[in-house]
């Protein structure tokens, strides 16, 4: 590339005087034709010739616009289906586009995905020659880089075992290193991040860092919502094969994962108890500290849970009740006016209250639900109305720790 | 690198790196070699045994039982050598066939010129040809046979073949993709071909009012022009056989007409082959 060489490095997402794109994409389609009955036979093509002609136009990638500073870190993220691996295709030249086109400055690599042409026969030390090669290193330069692959895949002592012996991570590692051999300024990455163990992951990962230290431009699909937050300078949305939205990695990611669970569990559909006669749940919701109602909060942020209860008759000292419980529906949280020793009053007919409970989030990230309710008597035995699930929200971010909650702490090792 | 290059991507035939190219063909075809005989413990007395074998089944019946031998020296290095030119042409198209297919991973995953796997494929059997060939050589000067200037001829006929054989290839293998009774049909065509053309017999035992007709068939012409040149210079030279050297545009029209639609067909289909696997 004629780009100054190692990029400053700072902020490679906001390119200030707008450099050529690495890639552009403008108005990308890709069909597919998929036949009612799938003719590939001579025979039947003569004995039917029309029959075969009816077919489904599939639009795996429908007028898709695009483009990408060199040095960006760029993911595309969908559902499966949704036409984010055939548009790798499209971009890596493997699939012809059936409109619009694609501009890439600079060397490509030519893979989408680690290890191919790796053949189980022979041992890895053919391989790692072979897979070079079709990465475009010469013959010569195959064989010089090869200790530097061996020592990056830490497979020292099983250079002449048959790939078929080796362990599915370990011929993962092997096809990393030489991966990352290529001489590309544009890498293409069809869910590299899906394999592999921690230790592995992580050195993906630094490998990342300093390809992007070096300017290149990466591109990858994923449905690692962590990853893309983590490397991303910005990431496309995809859903089927339109795209949905062109953003910063932390807001694709909120809308990725409600574009997944919102289809899941339709609202409305919870069950609900009582005759919510004397006083009905309106409405209940999460809302940040600025009193925005959110579908999706960050990890450790504090926020509110809220309930909008309308009376229809007179209620003395009703008692309101939240609970908020996770996808294994556990529930993890519940509080209530009278365990925190709240007078309510009496409501009359009429009369509209909203409850809001502010909590410091301890959450993992996951889905939660909020079941509201309202009742008579202190211990909410008998409700008025009680929605389950009536609001949920996704709190996002990388941290897993496994554990059903992440209580603030503090960690301290001491050597003695 | 110090120009920025902007490209239009799609999938190509040929490529813009040359030298990847060839890379690639050598390294696939290499590979293959290797892998042929992977696990056998004679490993490459198999590409002997073979022809030899089948060599000796066909020499006894034809000289022993059907006689076919008088009036025909050398018939024995004849038929050896037919057997091991036509062996050559069925690998290529046979294996070009189902290269593609064989190849679906590669084809999905990796961008570089379609032409490269078809071509490999020729490349090895190239290398087949030329381990046999050793061994017929020996065989045929062991017979009596004695080397003219005519052998320098042989390559020729090897690269006129390979560029048949090539051209068939492209059509079978981009075809496959699509139909796959493309198989049968050319199990069938190559059994015809093999009768067809002068392996078992000479094409000077073919009755006269045949031979034109018969030699339009390149294999046919190939192996008439090798008996002249290799195993006996006392027989005719294929211009001689056919009736004339401007004949010769026939199978020689052929041989190009074949390459070119092979190209033609191939180039087709090259950018659409990764999503009709």
């Amino acid at each position: 590339m004629s780009v100054a060489a190692p990029n400053q490095g700072a902020e490679p997402s906001a390119p200030l005087a707008a450099p050529e794109p690495a890639v552009s994409v403008s108005a990308l389609s890709k069909h597919f034709k998929l036949p009612h009955q799938h003719y590939s036979t001579l025979k039947e093509r003569a004995l039917h010739p029309r029959r075969s002609r009816s077919y489904d136009m599939l639009h795996a990638v429908d007028e898709v616009d695009f483009e990408v500073a060199p040095g960006e870190f760029f993911g595309i993220v969908g559902r499966n289906g949704s036409g984010k691996s055939t548009l790798l295709k499209c971009l890596a030249g493997i699939y012809e586009a059936d409109q619009g086109h694609t501009i890439v400055r600079g060397r490509l690599s030519p893979f989408i995905e680690l290890g191919v042409g790796f053949n189980p026969d022979l041992t890895a030390r053919d391989n790692v020659i072979i897979n070079a090669i079709m990465l475009g290193l010469t013959r010569k330069e195959a064989r010089e880089r090869f200790d530097e692959i061996i020592a990056f895949a830490e497979l020292e002592e099983f250079l002449d075992l048959k790939l078929k012996n080796y362990s599915s991570g370990m011929s993962v590692r092997l096809a990393f290193s030489v991966a990352i051999q290529v001489d590309a300024d544009v890498l293409l990455v069809d869910e590299v991040l899906a394999v592999g163990d921690v230790a592995f992951q992580h050195k993906c990962f630094q490998e990342f860092h300093r390809l992007k230290d070096e300017g290149k431009t990466i591109i990858f699909v994923t449905h690692d919502m962590s990853a893309v937050e983590r490397f991303c300078d910005r990431a496309l949305l995809m859903e089927r094969g339109r795209m949905v939205s062109i953003d910063a990695p932390h807001v694709i990611a909120r809308a990725y994962n409600e574009l997944n669970f919102g289809r899941i569990a339709p609202a409305g559909v919870a069950d609900r108890f009582g005759d919510h006669r004397a006083a009905e749940i309106k409405d209940a919701w999460f809302e940040n500290l600025a009193g925005e109602r959110i579908n999706a909060h960050p990890q450790g942020e504090p926020f509110r849970m809220c309930m909008e209860v309308a009376f229809h008759g007179t209620v003395e000292r009703p008692t309101f009740l939240m609970a908020l419980r996770n996808d294994v529906r556990h529930t993890i949280f519940a509080t209530s006016t009278d365990l925190q020793d709240q007078d309510t009053g009496t409501y009359q007919a009429g009369e509209t209250a909203v409850i809001r409970v502010q909590a410091e989030n301890w959450l993992v990230p996951g889905r939660y639900e909020l079941t509201p309710s309202v009742a008579r008597d202190p211990a909410g035995e008998d409700p008025l109305d009680l929605r389950e699930d009536l609001a949920d929200v996704m709190i996002h971010g990388s941290k897993q720790s496994g554990a059903v909650v992440e209580i603030p702490h503090s960690l301290e090792v001491e050597r003695r | 690198m110090s120009v920025s290059t902007a490209q239009h991507q799609r999938p190509s035939l040929l490529g813009s790196d040359v030298s990847r190219f060839w890379n690639l063909v050598f390294t696939l075809a290499v590979t293959d070699f290797k892998l042929k005989y992977y696990g056998s413990v004679l490993g490459y007395v198999w590409t002997l045994a073979r022809p030899f074998l089948f060599f000796g089944v066909i020499y006894f019946v034809f000289t022993e039982i059907v006689g076919l031998d008088k009036n025909v020296p050398n018939y024995g290095v004849y038929i050896l050598f037919a057997l091991v030119l036509f062996q050559f042409f069925g690998e290529v198209t046979g294996n070009c066939l189902g290269s593609l297919v064989a190849r679906e991973s590669m084809l999905r995953k990796m961008r570089f010129p379609r032409l490269v796997i078809p071509l490999s494929v020729v490349l090895t059997a190239l290398f087949n040809l030329g381990m046999t060939l050793i061994a017929v050589f020996i065989f045929a000067i062991a017979s009596g046979v004695t080397p003219t200037w005519g052998w320098l001829e042989l390559p020729v006929i090897i690269v006129l073949l390979t560029i048949f054989a090539s051209g068939c290839g492209l059509v079978l293998s981009a075809l496959f993709v699509r139909y796959r009774d493309v198989q049968p049909i050319w199990d069938v065509t190559s059994q015809v071909l093999f009768y067809a053309s002068p392996i078992l017999y000479v094409a000077t035992m073919v009755p006269e009012s045949y031979q034109r007709a018969y030699l339009a068939n390149p294999i046919s012409a190939l192996l008439t022009e090798m008996r002249h040149a290799v195993v006996d210079p006392t027989a005719r030279p294929v211009w001689d056989a056919i009736g004339g050297a401007e004949r010769l545009l026939v199978p020689g029209g052929i041989v190009v007409a074949v390459f070119l639609l092979g190209l033609w067909v191939f180039t087709r289909e090259a950018p659409r082959i990764a999503e009709n696997l």
